[in-house]
C-alpha cells in the first residue's frame, strides 16, 4: 500500500505536509512479538498532544468522515467538525496509524518523541525527503530505509490541472475523484465554498485520514486568485 | 455497486465523486446510471458520500418546480440527498475489482490486504530489501485511470522475462499462474481496479535496466505508472547508490516515505508505562 507516497508536487509543496505512521510487521516470518495495538494507541495518544491536523485509523477512518442525516437540514452549515476522540476511541486492530502535521515544528517534535518512548513500532515520515531528514536529523536518529516516490510517469510539471491532482492524490488509495477536486476548485473560485469548507468535503473520503486540509486549503486559495 | 431508480433524484452529486468517472445521468432514465465496465468497485460512491434520506417523490417534484424558474435544487456538493447507493453482491471475476480498489476490504480473492505489501515500511523488522539490493513498486492506475489485469501481465510478462522475482505475498503474485513468464489468470484479464502494486527485488546494479524495461511497456499499456523505489541506507542513514541512478535517469525524486529504524522484534510492553491522555481541547478541536 503506497497511499501516502505519490502526492503530487514539488518539495516545497511539502512545506506544511508531514504524515507520520506506525504499523507493526504482520507476516510471521518477521518475528515480531509484543502487543502492537496498545503500542499503536500510545503513537496516536502522543500525536495528539502535537496538535496534528488529521489522525487516521486505516481500518475504521480519519477525523472528518462522511455523516447520516435524516433532517432536511442536517446537511445545512452543520457538517461534522474533525473528531479526533472518536479516531482514538476507535482502533481495535493494529495496522496503520497516521498523524498528519502542518507544521515543522510540530512533526519534529513528534518525531523526536516517538523516538524516544522506543515503541518498537515500524515509524515511517512520508514527505519532502528534506523534511524527514531534517526530523531524523532533528530527533538524532539515522534513516534506516527509504523508498523515493519517482512520481506519475509523463505527467510534467506543465501539466493542466496539476492543482487538481495535487488535491486528488492526498488520498493515495484514489478514493478522492479529479473530476469532484476540480468541482470543488470552481465552488471555491465562484465563492460558493471557503477552502475550508471544501477542503473538509474532500477530506471526508479519504478512508484513512491521511489527507491534509491545511495543504488543501492552501492549494485552493492559491486557485481562488489564479496562481498556477 | 447499483443505484436504486426509485429513490435517485439525478441532482448530479455522485457524477463527480466516482474516481472513474464511471456515473452519469441517463437522459431517458433521468436517474444516475452506473457504467459497470468502467466502475471498479471501490464504494467511493457509497463509503465516502454523505448520506440523507429525503423523500425521492418531493425532492424531484422540488427540482422540476425549482428548474422551470432556472433555480437549481443544490444539495451539499459530498451528499446523497436519498441514499440511493446499493452494494451488490459481487461474484468471481467481479469480486477482484473491489478487492484492489476498496482499500478497506482485504483481499477475499487472495488473502492478502492491501494492493501491496509493506515494502520498505517495516524494513527495520523484517530486512526485506537488504544492503545492496533495490525494491521496485510499480503501481498501474494511478491517478484516477484505473488498470485492467491484462495491462499488468504486460508488465508482468516483460519483467518475468528479464528473470526477475515477483514479491510472494503481493496480491498480484498471487493472482498469476505462472511467475517465471509473468502469466495471470486469464479469466480476471478484462477486470478493471482503481490500481495495484507489482512488486519486485533485484540487485542495484540492475535499477536502470528494469526502469528501461519498464518505460518500454509503458508505451504499449493504455493506463498510468507511478513508481516507488526502495532501497536500504548506509550505517550513517545516508543513501547514496541508487540516487544517482535515479538522477542519470533525469529522475528528480522529491518525496519520499523514510522508515526511521524505530522497528523492534519485540515491542515495548506497556503494562507499566505512565498513561498518556489526549489533550482536551483535541479531543473535539
Amino acid at each position: 500500500m503506497t497511499n501516502t507516497l505519490h502526492r503530487y508536487g514539488k518539495s516545497d509543496s511539502f512545506v506544511d505536509d508531514y504524515i507520520v505512521f506506525s504499523l507493526p510487521a504482520k507476516s510471521k516470518a518477521a518475528g515480531q512479538t509484543g502487543d502492537a495495538l496498545a503500542a499503536q494507541k500510545r503513537f496516536m495518544a502522543i500525536a495528539a498532544e502535537f496538535k496534528p491536523a488529521s489522525l487516521g485509523d486505516a481500518l475504521h477512518g480519519g477525523s472528518l468522515r462522511p455523516t447520516r442525516s435524516r433532517s432536511i437540514f442536517g446537511h445545512w452549515g452543520k457538517r461534522n467538525k474533525p473528531n479526533f476522540k472518536r479516531v482514538l476511541e476507535g482502533m481495535s486492530k493494529a495496522g496503520t496509524m497516521a498523524a498528519v502535521f502542518d507544521n515543522r515544528a510540530a512533526a519534529e517534535g513528534f518525531v523526536k518523541r516517538i523516538a524516544e518512548e522506543n515503541l518498537g513500532l515500524s515509524v515511517n515520515i512520508s514527505s519532502s525527503i528534506v523534511n524527514a531528514k531534517n526530523a531524523c536529523d532533528h530527533a538524532g536518529i539515522k534513516r534506516h530505509s527509504i523508498a523515493y516516490s519517482l512520481g506519475f510517469e509523463d505527467v510534467g510539471d506543465n501539466t493542466p490541472g496539476k492543482q487538481a491532482i495535487m488535491l486528488s492524490t492526498m488520498c493515495g488509495h484514489g478514493m478522492l475523484s479529479i473530476n469532484f477536486a476540480q468541482k470543488m476548485m470552481s465552488f471555491v473560485r465562484e465563492n460558493r465554498r471557503t477552502p475550508k469548507e471544501a477542503a473538509e468535503a474532500m477530506a471526508r473520503f479519504c478512508s484513512c485520514g491521511i489527507f491534509n486540509t491545511t495543504r488543501a486549503k492552501r492549494i485552493l486559495e492559491d486557485v481562488r486568485i489564479g496562481v498556477k | 455497486m447499483r443505484i436504486n431508480p426509485n429513490k435517485c433524484v439525478a441532482c448530479g452529486n455522485c457524477t463527480y465523486v466516482c474516481p472513474m468517472g464511471a456515473i452519469y445521468i441517463d437522459p431517458q432514465l433521468q436517474r444516475a446510471t452506473i457504467n459497470r465496465d468502467e466502475c471498479v468497485e471501490c464504494y467511493a460512491c457509497y463509503n465516502g458520500l454523505s448520506k440523507e434520506v429525503l423523500p425521492p417523490r418531493t425532492v424531484r417534484f422540488v427540482r422540476r418546480t425549482l428548474a422551470n424558474f432556472r433555480v437549481r435544487f443544490e444539495p451539499e456538493p459530498d451528499v446523497c440527498p436519498t441514499s440511493a447507493f446499493e452494494p451488490d453482491q459481487l461474484e468471481w471475476p467481479r469480486v477482484v475489482r473491489r478487492a484492489f480498489s476498496d482499500p478497506r476490504v482485504p483481499h477475499e480473492s487472495t488473502g492478502v490486504s492491501g494492493r501491496g505489501t509493506e515494502e520498505v515500511k517495516t524494513n527495520d523488522v523484517t530486512n526485506r530489501v537488504g544492503i545492496g539490493e533495490v525494491g521496485f513498486t510499480i503501481e498501474l492506475g494511478r491517478p484516477g485511470i484505473g488498470a485492467r489485469f491484462r495491462d499488468f501481465q504486460e508488465m508482468s510478462r516483460a519483467l518475468a522475462k528479464a528473470g526477475v522475482s515477483f514479491e510472494k505475498n503481493n496480491p498480484i503474485s498471487t493472482l498469476m499462474t505462472d511467475t517465471s513468464t509473468g502469466d495471470i489468470r486469464p479469466d480476471i484479464l478484462n477486470e478493471k481496479v482503481m490500481s495495484a502494486i507489482i512488486e519486485i527485488k533485484v540487485p542495484i546494479e540492475r535499477t536502470e535496466e528494469i526502469i528501461r524495461i519498464i518505460w518500454d511497456v509503458e508505451k504499449r499499456i493504455p493506463t498510468q505508472i507511478v513508481l516507488g523505489v526502495g532501497v536500504r541506507c548506509d550505517e550513517d542513514g545516508e543513501e547514496k547508490l541508487v540516487l544517482p541512478i535515479l538522477e542519470k535517469l533525469g529522475y528528480n525524486p522529491q518525496r519520499a516515505k523514510t522508515n526511521i529504524g524505530l522497528g523492534r522484534k519485540v515491542i515495548r510492553d506497556l503494562t507499566n508505562a505512565a498513561p498518556v491522555a489526549a489533550p482536551k481541547e483535541m479531543v473535539n478541536a
